[in-house]
């Protein structure tokens, strides 16, 4: 009890002091989970629409492959990920093992067969009359998409909230393609593990503190962008 | 008359199915033409081709004398629209529904208000333009989606069982507005439908499809006076029996349409015929009444169907027979599945087919 609330104390001290290290640390996170979810998003998207409004032979198999890739153990990958891009791997010449890129890459790949997932059953949940509707009304084949979309937007920002969330949450890729090394590719994930590893709980339980708040002040804002309406509900709540 | 449309050989396959069978087929230019048929047999799949929304597998498809092919499809569809039977909306207001193929066309803003505007006067829903599409009861959205495709003035209205499920009320000014449109605007409107009522009063021609062919294309008033027993063929038309009629000594007839069932009609005539009655000319109750009508049957109520304001009901004699209620009566009687109930009907009420 006294680890957790030394670690709280701690937390604390470390947002507000304004400390360059942590803030270091919570930027590099954010920036690199923050890219990788938008790399994922911009082939994931397409993908899930292949998936969602066109039939070919396979299909089942392909959207099965995404499904079971959902729960790939992030320490599998990046060791696949290390072994590739390790100077003896066949993509060694990129120059990426150890660097932000690396971290970039493999979170991207991580999470994209969530993205996927998600976006796809969230454009099948749209009547697939929806484009013919488009279509009859005038619409071009891409206006068409873009109404389905639309009507998926909810869905497809989930899927893309998930993704960063679990982008942002991992370990295993960032450790093992990253390096943790301080101040270049340590990210909160890799200094909670980090500071653990020492002993040093107070620093370990702060750093896993901002991680949460980050999380879920990210999902609230989100929220509260989609439906203002939210604030006001609160807002009575409070009263 | 000039056709605005026309359909030659026509194949389209899903899978191994048919669903048009080397159709061929002319839509003229300011017509109203019914398409009558049963469920399955290819209205849909029909329309949604004169839509320029399928592609089809074999034949040639025509509009304004051009070949309608995959490259000049995208714009053929800006003359054409489709009202779907299950209505589809965007999930916004009544206006930004109604003005979506305004905004695809790139209209000024001032022209989509009054449009827009004027369209939902037309369906008599003025006062709906805020309002949530998605949350309207049946009629209203049927209305709302007949407005969005009249605001769009194209040549041809495709509209797949507009009144289907909905009250009487909400038919009735349905119909006046399709009848309207036609007359005013000279709108050309292919109308599916497998209410035979309608499709007598309503289109001028009728075509009759089945399992994906067409079997007869005709005037309205010679295509239901010519007895067509494809007509009492189509399982989902209601109340329309085959059987056999023999003339009774006071000058009627009864006809034996099988399941124990004998019905009297106000006609003579003699053999193989084929009969309905309307849903509308049928008189429910719990218990035999004693009247001048001349057919009374004993059943059970096998199925119920909400539409708001009216309740229909599938009543087993020995032959199924829908009814049309108000809520208020089906409520009041008490009614429920597997009720005894009777059916009572004038012989007059018989028609022949």
């Amino acid at each position: 009890m006294d680890q957790i609330s030394d670690g709280i104390v701690k937390a604390l001290q470390l947002i507000f002091s304004g400390d360059p290290t942590v803030y270091g640390i919570v930027s590099r996170s954010l920036l690199f989970s923050g890219i990788a979810t938008i790399l994922a998003v911009l082939w994931a998207t397409p993908i899930a629409m292949l998936l969602s409004l066109k039939n070919f032979p396979g299909k089942s198999i392909v959207k099965g492959f995404f499904t079971a890739m959902i729960g790939m153990p992030t320490v599998a990958l990046g060791l696949f990920l290390w072994l590739t891009l390790s100077k003896t791997g066949p993509l060694g010449f990129l120059g990426l093992l150890y660097t932000p890129g690396a971290i970039i890459l493999g979170e991207a790949l991580l999470v994209t067969p969530l993205i996927v997932s998600i976006a796809t059953n969230a454009i099948e949940a749209i009547d697939p009359e929806m484009m013919n509707l488009a279509r009859t009304l005038g619409a071009s084949e891409s206006q068409a998409l873009t109404a389905v979309l639309k009507e998926a937007i909810n869905g497809i920002i989930f899927s893309n909230v998930a993704g960063f969330n679990r982008a942002i949450a991992e370990l295993g890729v960032a450790l093992m393609v990253g390096g943790n090394l301080a101040g270049f590719t340590d990210v909160l994930t890799t200094d909670i593990s980090t500071f653990n590893a020492r002993a040093d709980f107070a620093s370990a339980i702060a750093l896993a503190i901002i991680l949460l708040l980050i999380v879920f002040g990210i999902n609230i804002m989100i929220i509260i962008a989609r439906n203002p309406r939210v604030l006001v509900t609160l807002g009575r709540m409070g009263q | 008359m000039t056709a605005l449309a026309e359909l030659k050989n026509l194949t389209k396959c899903f899978g191994s199915r048919k669903a048009l069978n080397d159709v061929t087929l002319q839509i003229e230019e300011g017509e109203i033409l019914g398409l009558l048929g049963p469920n399955g047999s290819g209205k849909t799949t029909l329309l949604k081709v004169l839509a320029f929304l399928e592609r089809v597998d074999a034949g040639e498809v025509k509009f304004q004398g051009e070949t309608v092919t995959e490259r000049n499809s995208e714009r053929m569809r800006l003359q054409s629209t489709m009202v779907f039977q299950k209505t589809l909306f965007l999930g916004t207001t009544v206006f930004n529904n109604v003005a979506y193929g305004l905004k695809m066309r790139k209209m000024p803003r001032s022209v989509i208000e009054e449009e827009v505007g004027n369209a939902l006067k037309l369906v008599r829903l003025e006062s709906f333009k805020k309002r949530s599409a998605r949350k309207l009861s049946g009629g209203e959205q049927q209305r709302v989606a007949l407005a969005r495709a009249l605001v769009l003035k194209t040549r041809l209205l495709l509209l797949d069982e507009p009144t289907t499920n909905l009250d009487p009320k909400n038919t009735s000014i349905i119909e006046e507005i399709i009848t309207k449109v036609n007359r005013e605007l000279k709108t050309t409107i292919v109308m599916a439908t497998h209410n035979m009522f309608q499709a007598k009063a309503l289109p001028k021609r009728v075509a009759l499809i089945n399992d994906g062919k067409i079997t007869e294309v005709g005037l309205s008033s010679d295509v239901f006076t010519k007895l067509s027993r494809n007509l009492a063929a189509f399982a989902a038309v209601e109340n329309t029996f085959n059987g056999f009629s023999r003339i009774t000594d006071a000058g009627t007839s009864i006809v034996d349409v099988g399941g124990g069932v004998q019905i009297e009609a106000t006609f003579q005539k003699q053999g193989e015929i084929s009969i309905f009655i309307s849903p509308q000319d049928i008189i429910l109750s719990e218990k035999q009444l004693k009247s001048s009508a001349r057919n009374m049957l004993k059943g059970r109520i096998a199925e119920i169907t909400d539409l708001d304001s009216l309740v229909r009901l599938k009543i087993d004699v020995g032959k199924p027979f829908t009814v049309q209620i108000t809520k208020c009566s089906f409520n009041e009687m008490g009614l429920n599945l597997n009720s005894e109930v009777f059916l009572t009907f004038k012989a007059s009420s018989v028609h022949t087919i």
